[in-house]
């Protein structure tokens, strides 16, 4: 979209937005939250930055096919229940380390990059939806755009 | 928040030590997605997919075979997820009947897969056929093999999703148009099935398979159980196409790439079946007596429909789903019956149409690339011109027609036995009606198809397919005819399976292991 108002503004909103969602799925954990919402905010702010820049420079931004996002998603989250293989425990059981990160003690969690793993199953696959549709239609489309 | 140490886990999470064996339940479904994932990951590197996958689905049967063997020694095997305890946790249970269908699946998958090495070339790759292809498997093994009844609304949602996007591989109008038909009625069927799985929850209060089945007796004479069977079965009837619910199968399986059909025609209907069967012989059985007429007639009216919808048909595809319908009607009327010799017939019923209805897609598919043409008015010539190849599709052929020595025969005879036991003789005079028609509609295929001479001139030669197609028409006679010779070890297998599922104590045992607390929900 040719609009000086939007193009000034989209990439300030762009950041924030994607600030924003990810301190939506790290709050997620205990408070509403997490990373299926954290991933919607993420995929609109790739929407809001198509609509003003073009479809081109959303995807040399991200760097790597929205599907292929998705894909590590699903991959983290399923390694994440697997990892409990090696515990003597149950698929999925949310395991827990506490390391030292700078003198505090950071908890990390299965649990936590089980929802990253969905946050980014969410980004690619909405982000892959939204870009398909802002695509303007052309003879350009063939099926690794539409895909 | 309270440190674990004073806190009383136990009754909340299993606190027991799992043994590594038992991961043999999720891994199949775990496999699928992680090598899903891995193929999105990898999207533009096409010529890896194919390896990827079939490494994959490899792994996949020897996972669902090491899993059966453990089911047939040990009994059912249950796990929870995140350790919570039943029914509140997810449970993954495999008994013999789920861990023989999940089996059965992974080897069509497989056979199936090692045919689209050839069949689906540089577009059908880029638009994600493997991907998709294991993401169905994913689906599909997670319904046979989960113990919790909305987990499988779950797992129905991503096969189905899944089939959309191979329905429309490669975008052409005809396929779209089939799709849309698909798409519509299963998701109504879907929808359906989610209803009836909120009406259940608000009657049992739980979701749980074997805490369903427990519950069941209790609850007979004050709940709505007749109810909520049918709507079940509709739903599942849905799913399986059987009469009068069935016009989306016809009007799509012959649309998408042959693979595709293959797959489709081999393994969906079956899980539909397969759930039919869990619901109404594992969890409602007295309600299944009460609707068996219902299911009784629409199983005849099913196999007649499939088999004369055959004898009409001219494109080879067409037809095959015809038989497709046929089978689902020969499974049906062994659920109608209900006893445990019935239902074991119709778990054969099924196992033998899963492998026989996939062949005979691929079979098609071989045959087309030979000859150049779907239809049977310009088919020909196939005999002189593949005679190897002819003789595997007369062997299924036979099989599909129920004739001996091959896999079709024993669950038929199974199946008319049972009718016959409780004189149910027109359900009987049924199958052997649609059987008698089904050989003719094959024997007319194979008439014109491979005995006739080439009318016109031969097309030009096709580049030989090799292995990739010879392995899999290959294996899957074999397998076709090992139990149309040896059928044994298989019938047994299926009385074991039905028996557990008329008698699930060991199944409900498996989930709640702990009597004391399984008495008190």
């Amino acid at each position: 979209m040719n609009s000086l108002i939007l193009r000034t503004v989209a990439p300030v909103l762009t950041a924030l937005m994607l600030l924003f969602s990810i301190f939506v799925l790290l709050r997620g954990h205990n408070e509403p939250g997490g990373g299926f919402i954290g991933g919607l905010i993420a995929a609109s702010a790739l929407g809001v930055y198509g609509i003003a820049f073009g479809v081109t420079a959303v995807r040399r931004a991200i760097r790597f096919h929205p599907m292929a996002i998705a894909g590590a998603g699903l991959m983290l989250a399923a390694l994440s229940g697997l990892i409990s293989i090696f515990f003597r425990v149950p698929f999925m059981t949310g395991l827990w380390v506490y390391p030292q990160i700078l003198g505090v003690e950071v908890p990390l969690a299965t649990v936590m990059s089980f929802d990253i793993g969905v946050y980014l199953v969410v980004v690619g696959a909405i982000a892959s939806i939204a870009l398909a549709l802002e695509q303007e239609p052309g003879p350009t489309i063939g099926p690794e755009e539409k895909h | 928040m309270a440190s674990p140490a004073t806190i009383d886990l136990s009754s909340a999470l299993v606190l027991t030590p799992t043994p590594t064996a038992d991961w043999l339940v999720v891994l199949p479904v775990v496999l699928m997605i992680t090598v899903g994932a891995a193929l999105m990951m990898i999207r533009k590197s096409v010529r890896l997919h194919g390896f990827v996958a079939i490494g994959g689905l490899t792994l996949l049967v020897v996972l669902d075979a090491a899993l059966l063997w453990k089911v047939s020694t040990e009994g059912p095997v249950t796990m929870v997820m995140g350790r919570w305890l039943p029914p509140f946790g997810i449970a993954f249970t495999a008994d013999l009947f789920g861990a023989a269908m999940a089996l059965a699946a992974a080897v069509v998958a497989l056979a199936v897969g090692i045919y689209a090495l050839v069949d689906i070339e540089g577009s059908g790759r880029r638009y994600g056929f493997f991907p998709f292809l294991m993401l169905l498997m994913a689906g599909v093994s997670g319904a046979f093999l989960t113990g919790d009844i909305f987990n499988l609304y779950v797992w129905f949602e991503v096969l189905l999703i899944s089939s959309f996007g191979l329905l429309i591989l490669g975008s052409e109008p005809e396929q779209i148009d089939g799709a849309l038909k698909y798409a519509i009625l299963n998701l109504v069927a879907t929808t359906l099935f989610l209803i009836s799985v909120g009406y259940l929850y608000a009657i049992f209060g739980t979701l749980n398979m074997a805490d369903i089945a427990r519950k069941a007796g209790e609850l007979r004479d004050t709940a709505p159980l007749v109810t909520l069977t049918t709507l079940f079965i509709l739903a599942f009837g849905m799913k399986a196409a059987a009469f009068p619910v069935n016009f989306w199968l016809p009007a799509s399986y012959h649309t998408p790439r042959i693979v595709v059909s293959a797959l489709f025609g081999g393994l969906l209907t079956k899980v539909g079946i397969y759930a039919l069967i869990r619901v109404t012989v594992m969890l409602f059985p007295v309600e299944r007596e009460t609707l068996s007429l219902i299911l009784a007639v629409s199983a005849v009216l099913t196999m007649m429909l499939g088999a004369i919808g055959a004898l009409a048909q001219t494109d080879i595809r067409r037809l095959i789903g015809y038989l497709v319908i046929a089978g689902i009607g020969n499974i049906l009327a062994g659920v109608s019956i209900g006893t445990p010799a019935a239902i074991s017939g119709a778990m054969l019923y099924a196992l033998h149409s899963m492998v026989t209805m996939t062949a005979l897609y691929v079979v098609a598919g071989r045959a087309a690339h030979l000859a150049g043409s779907w239809s049977l008015a310009s088919l020909g010539g196939l005999y002189r011109q593949a005679p190897w190849f002819s003789a595997a599709s007369l062997l299924l052929f036979l099989a599909a027609a129920g004739l001996p020595p091959l896999s079709g025969l024993w669950p038929k005879v199974a199946l008319l036995k049972a009718s016959l036991d409780i004189g149910a003789w027109w359900l009987a005079a049924g199958i052997l009606l649609s059987a008698f028609l089904i050989t003719l509609s094959l024997a007319r295929v194979f008439l014109l198809a491979y005995w006739r001479p080439q009318a016109e001139t031969p097309p030009a030669p096709k580049a030989a397919h090799g292995w990739r197609s010879v392995l899999p028409i290959g294996a899957l006679t074999a397998l076709v005819l090992w139990f149309g010779l040896l059928p044994e070890p298989l019938l047994a297998l299926s009385q074991a399976a039905a028996d557990g599922l008329a008698d699930p104590s060991a199944y409900i045992l498996s989930v709640f292991p702990d009597a004391v607390r399984g008495a008190t929900p």
